[in-house]
């Protein structure tokens, strides 16, 4: 079958892989982004920046503490997490009453910032950060780096649990009544303005997690999360906002189709997520899996 | 006589520019069924709203118990005991039934139990795995209203809980608010539908532009039509 269509079976699987990981980042990076949008209103455009700064603690954290990629799998999310509580109780609440654009342009502002401090700190040349799962299985088909198969597994998990805590606990049922009516749920007595601050927090934590994962295959570089937020965004676009599962689901899908398009037509494969982004909106503008607000 | 479980004293809302109550004053003792009559656009939900504190501002006094709220955020008076049932019912979409009716936390001991409230409202029970939004117009009211039963919260907050829904709905929901009087809730209850509304208040406030202009107990309503025509009609 696979001389049928003149690609070897290697390339292939292997391809599927890189579209697995970097669907893994997608959904990770799409559902933050949908969570905080619901609730607070927000296109949280600093997400790729956080996503980077996730990276830069695990670095700095080993460079200067000696801690390990697995104490900084929770070092990092907390301590980027912690930095977004002050963004959000200082700059961002004061947006919530106005229109998306505004929260938009704020944090684009931080962006350009964060990025600008880090590349003056740091060079735009990128720290290297060693793989912590060296080798890898032989799966008979195909070669599995040790390190790749536990990212596809953790993003996984995390997205599994997340849209478990959202759909199926007490938590997540007033997450999902705030993001429709944050004024009746405040008035039953729960502490939305809380609330709100705490799932920003956990967006942000979410991205910095994803950023301490990408470090060991991407490296550590002030713009990774520049180059990937654009793509993030144009999947929340198709997945649509409505829906957790949806984010997850299309998030890995498009990493697959990405990786797909690069054996069987690598030209497109830059701009394949953007032109099914394009046709998604001329025919289901809410998205795939959105619900029109 | 004991203190008043609610006292509004000189109670002014605003909403951005536009100032909607001008100094309302009434109060309610435990245990009664107190109504908030008047025409369209007066100020009764205005009213309701700046008791639970989520108007856009408000000044003047709203002693709960005794305790000032005017100045606290809405949160915080719920967790004194007040409950707030609005006119658009409030039933989440993305939560089910029971997801509804369990949402709202308890803030005092004494509420009533899932099991009672199914027995209040048996539909709700049938349909408890149903999405919030999909049930009837009769059944949502029921489910906005069982859901703050839960709570402990003992004065309810009802914002025409009779609109649009059908005669037979209607008496339904003037029986279930008799027994919750006989269980010691205390309710104000907003009404379009006066004849609704003698069926199961003890007294009536009559509000007319952003205040209260005349006050009837349940025994002076018979002698007093005339003037409620008055007050009422359009």
């Amino acid at each position: 079958m696979f001389e049928l269509l003149g690609i070897s079976p290697q390339a292939l699987f292997g391809q599927l892989l890189i579209g697995l990981i970097n669907g893994a980042f997608y959904a990770m990076l799409s559902l933050g982004l949908a969570v905080i949008f619901g609730l607070l209103n927000v296109i949280n455009f600093a997400h790729g920046a956080q996503y980077m700064m996730g990276a830069f603690v695990a670095w700095f954290v080993l460079e200067y503490a000696g801690v390990p990629f697995w104490g900084a799998l929770i070092v990092a999310p907390v301590a980027v997490a912690i930095f977004g509580v002050i963004l959000e109780q200082v700059f961002i609440k004061r947006l919530y009453h106005l229109d998306h654009l505004y929260g938009l342009l704020l944090t684009f502002g931080f962006v350009l910032i964060i990025e600008g401090l880090f590349r003056y700190k740091f060079g735009s040349s990128g720290q290297p950060y060693d793989n912590p799962l060296p080798g890898g299985q032989n799966l008979g088909f195909m070669f599995l780096p040790n390190y790749r198969g536990f990212v596809v597994v953790a993003s996984l998990v995390v997205c599994l649990g997340t849209w478990f805590m959202i759909e199926k606990t007490k938590l997540g049922s007033y997450l999902r009544a705030a993001t429709e009516n944050p004024t009746l749920v405040r008035a039953f007595g729960i502490n939305v303005p809380r609330m709100v601050t705490l799932t920003y927090a956990f967006g942000v934590g979410l991205a910095a997690f994803a950023g301490v994962l990408a470090a060991p295959i991407y490296q550590v570089n002030p713009t990774m999360g520049s180059n990937l937020i654009i793509i993030v965004f144009a999947v929340v676009v198709i997945g649509g906002m409505g829906s957790i599962m949806g984010s997850i689901v299309t998030g890995f899908g498009l990493g697959v189709i990405e990786g797909l398009t690069k054996v069987f037509y690598p030209e497109a494969s830059s701009t394949v997520i953007f032109v099914i982004m394009a046709i998604v909106l001329l025919i289901r503008p809410a998205g795939l899996f959105g619900t029109a607000k | 006589m004991a203190e008043p479980l609610l006292q509004v004293h000189g109670l002014q809302a605003f909403y951005g520019e536009s100032h909607i109550l001008h100094g309302v004053e009434f109060e309610i003792r435990k245990g009664e069924v107190v109504t908030l009559l008047g025409r369209n656009g007066v100020g009764k939900t205005t009213t309701l709203k700046s008791v639970m504190g989520i108007v856009g501002h408000r000044t003047g006094s709203v002693k709960f118990e005794g305790q000032e709220t005017v100045s606290l955020p809405s949160n915080r008076i719920a967790r004194l005991g007040i409950a707030f049932c609005p006119e658009e019912r409030g039933i989440f979409a993305s939560l089910n039934v029971e997801e509804n009716l369990t949402l709202p936390p308890a803030v005092k001991p004494g509420g009533m139990t899932v099991g009672e409230i199914f027995g209040l409202f048996p539909n709700l029970q049938e349909r408890r795995r149903s999405q919030g939004t999909k049930l009837s117009g009769g059944e949502q009211q029921m489910l906005a209203i069982g859901r703050i039963l839960r709570t402990g919260a003992n004065l309810l907050l009802l914002d025409e809980p009779t609109e649009g829904l059908a005669p037979v709905i209607v008496q339904r929901i003037g029986e279930v608010l008799r027994q919750l009087k006989a269980r010691g809730f205390t309710i104000l209850l907003v009404e379009q539908n006066f004849r609704f509304a003698a069926t199961v208040a003890d007294r009536h406030y009559v509000m007319e532009d952003g205040r209260v202009i005349d006050h009837l107990t349940a025994a002076e309503v018979a002698g007093s039509i005339d003037k409620l025509n008055e007050y009422l009609g359009v």
